[in-house]
């Protein structure tokens, strides 16, 4: 039982990363229908703006400067990405635009590989890890952090998408784009939002992974992305409160296979999942089926 | 519509016999080049994975170019076809002493296993839409790469398989190369092929009129797995060892890059693009850092500004070239007595 739940626990920390990750995919794919694969990489350039903010500088800056940061500097990535190499394909084919996602998913990792070098930064920790004792569980303070941290910013996206007008606005054009133009909602502008919003959820995901492995490197974000995406899918593309929890199941799924079954078969068993799921539910747990019509 | 051959002009203006003739010249001329010693051993053994490219190449047209959809885990087929063609190929080395008979035999075993392994994906996965399909046979790939490592008793896991014989010739791998673009070239142009082009314009209009949509995807998909597999049968052959990195997601999204740059639905185009794209990183090794940068800002602006690839689904035949010419000396012609006249 003991182990249970410390695996339980392990498993929301990993499951907040793939959360934060996962609602980038989801929302960009829910107003563009564009399967993103270059987030994984926004992910991976995320933990290098924090690295670099964090120990570049001549003097320290506060954890959470570090975090704001990095996330507004991936935001910005995110628009540049979106307004260089996916705006003018809006119209075409949907596989163009998969292909140049994949495009930009490997440029962006050999730009990373060259600016950065292939060899794996060392994360020194940035947060106090001592453990705090909660009802005789060790806990460290980096999972509290990543777990909270996490939590908080879902609960601020959900207010944003849902009570305010810009999230309103993203909404309609996520259901109707001619209809949301026709209301005079600016699209380009929100499509750049969603893209900032999401990049920037995804930096902070990053951070957390590298702190979690301690490690950063140019493909960092390729094998947590897909993984992230395998939980978009789960919790049903498109939704926002299902990434969510499709990314805390993924993430407890994955601890529960490495502490009873074996690591060496997660990926296996994340993978054969996804296939699982596209199989017998490709809309997910919280998606709409949609018939297509002629 | 073809006209009947009555005498030897007839016969050699017939583009059948043209193409024949030129595909028996390449490989003369590429031969005595070889035999004579004039291409070193780095250049023959990149002629080889040339030919390997084409085979990967051509046969993820099908699925990619002819049938329209995204396939990106052929690495996982190729991945199946090494590993089953190597396993075969340590086995029999002792039994069979002919070179050519031991690849025919292990590479006919890797075809069947990856055109298994192909239906056995194929048939749920292509109930699935586009974007979808692409996603699932990605975690495919993924799947067939951990198998490979984690099943260590006859794969020998990450450390890699050694010892396969290497005995991928130029020749074997040229007259298999030629066979299987052949008859890829032959079944798209016959009825069954055409009924897959349609399902790539129209799902819908094709299966009103009377196309088995389900079938010819399948079709489609087994076969483009199964020379999937051929083509890692002469890869293992070629490097005599095989380590599960080599069929990542990074292989499939390479083999994935050439269909897309040579034209989507143009196996001429294939080719091509396979020749450069195996050659262009060579003569840029001073840029190695660069390579990957380059290559994925080419697929980029490849969609951007020419979205249909280098040939679009246009086919390179030399007997159109011969009409060109003509059609295009006739006009230079045609320019200058005009201007003669003024």
């Amino acid at each position: 039982m003991e182990l249970f739940i410390r695996q339980l626990i392990n498993g929301l920390n990993t499951g907040s990363i793939y959360a934060l990750v996962a609602i980038g995919y989801t929302m960009v794919y829910g107003i563009i229908k564009l399967i993103n694969f270059a987030h994984g990489e926004i992910m991976m350039f995320g933990a290098y703006f924090a690295f670099l903010f964090a120990f570049s500088l001549s003097f320290q800056l506060p954890f959470i400067l570090v975090i704001v940061l990095s996330m507004f500097f991936a935001a910005l990535l995110g628009i540049l990405i979106e307004r260089v190499a996916y705006k003018k394909l809006r119209k075409a084919p949907r596989i163009s635009a998969l292909i140049t996602a994949i495009g930009m998913s490997l440029f962006l990792q050999h730009l990373a590989q060259l600016i950065f070098g292939a060899t794996p930064y060392v994360m020194k920790q940035l947060v106090d890890t001592t453990p705090v004792t909660i009802f005789n569980f060790d806990i460290s303070r980096l999972t509290l952090l990543t777990i909270g941290l996490s939590i908080f910013f879902m609960i601020l996206l959900s207010l944003f998408v849902y009570k305010t007008k810009p999230g309103k606005a993203m909404r309609a054009v996520s259901q109707d784009k001619e209809a949301a133009v026709l209301m005079g909602i600016n699209v380009d502008n929100i499509i750049s939002l969603t893209f900032a919003i999401g990049s920037a959820l995804g930096a902070l995901g990053g951070i957390f992974y590298a702190m979690t492995y301690s490690q950063i490197y140019p493909t960092m974000g390729v094998l947590p992305g897909l993984k992230a995406f395998i939980a978009a899918v789960f919790g049903g593309i498109g939704s926002i409160g299902g990434a969510m929890i499709g990314g805390y199941l993924i993430g407890i799924i994955e601890t529960m296979t490495k502490a009873y079954i074996s690591s060496k078969w997660v990926d296996v068993i994340v993978f054969g999942l996804l296939i699982v799921i596209l199989l017998f539910k490709p809309s997910g747990i919280l998606g709409k089926n949609r018939k297509e019509k002629v | 519509m073809r006209a009947k051959i009555k005498n030897i002009k007839d016969l050699l203006i017939d583009p059948r016999f043209i193409n024949y003739t030129i595909i028996v010249t390449i490989f003369l001329v590429m031969f005595s080049l070889i035999q004579f010693e004039l291409v070193n051993r780095y250049i023959y053994n990149l002629l080889v994975m040339v030919l390997i490219m084409i085979v990967m190449s051509t046969s993820l047209n099908i699925a990619t170019g002819f049938l329209g959809e995204l396939v990106l885990g052929h690495a996982g087929f190729m991945g199946i076809g090494a590993y089953t063609a190597a396993i075969i190929g340590i086995a029999l080395r002792p039994y069979i002493e002919v070179d050519l008979l031991l690849f025919v035999v292990s590479a006919i075993a890797a075809m069947i296993l990856a055109g298994t392994a192909g239906l056995l994906v194929g048939t749920p996965a292509l109930r699935l839409r586009g974007d979808y399909l692409g996603i699932m046979t990605l975690g495919f790939g993924e799947i067939v790469r951990n198998l490979i490592t984690n099943l260590d008793t006859v794969t020998n896991g990450a450390q890699g398989l050694a010892g396969i014989p290497r005995i991928m010739t130029f020749p074997i791998a040229f007259w298999t190369t030629v066979l299987i673009v052949t008859t890829i070239f032959l079944f798209m142009n016959s009825r069954h092929g055409r009924a897959i082009l349609s399902i790539r314009e129209d799902e819908i209009a094709s299966e009103s009129v009377g196309i088995n949509i389900t079938r010819y995807k399948l079709l489609a998909f087994v076969l483009a797995s199964m020379f999937a597999g051929v083509g890692g049968a002469m890869f293992a052959f070629k490097e005599g060892f095989l380590a599960p990195v080599s069929f990542n997601f990074l292989k499939s999204v390479e083999i994935f890059v050439i269909v897309v740059l040579g034209g989507m639905g143009s196996l001429s185009g294939s080719i091509v693009s396979s020749i450069v794209l195996v050659f262009l990183p060579e003569y840029l090794r001073d840029f190695k850092e660069y390579r990957y940068l380059l290559y994925s800002a080419i697929l980029v602006i490849t969609m951007l500004y020419r979205p249909k690839g280098l040939m679009g689904t246009k086919e390179f035949d030399f007997t159109q070239l011969k009409n060109k010419i003509t059609t295009f000396t006739k006009r230079l012609k045609a320019r200058f007595s005009k201007g003669s006249d003024r």
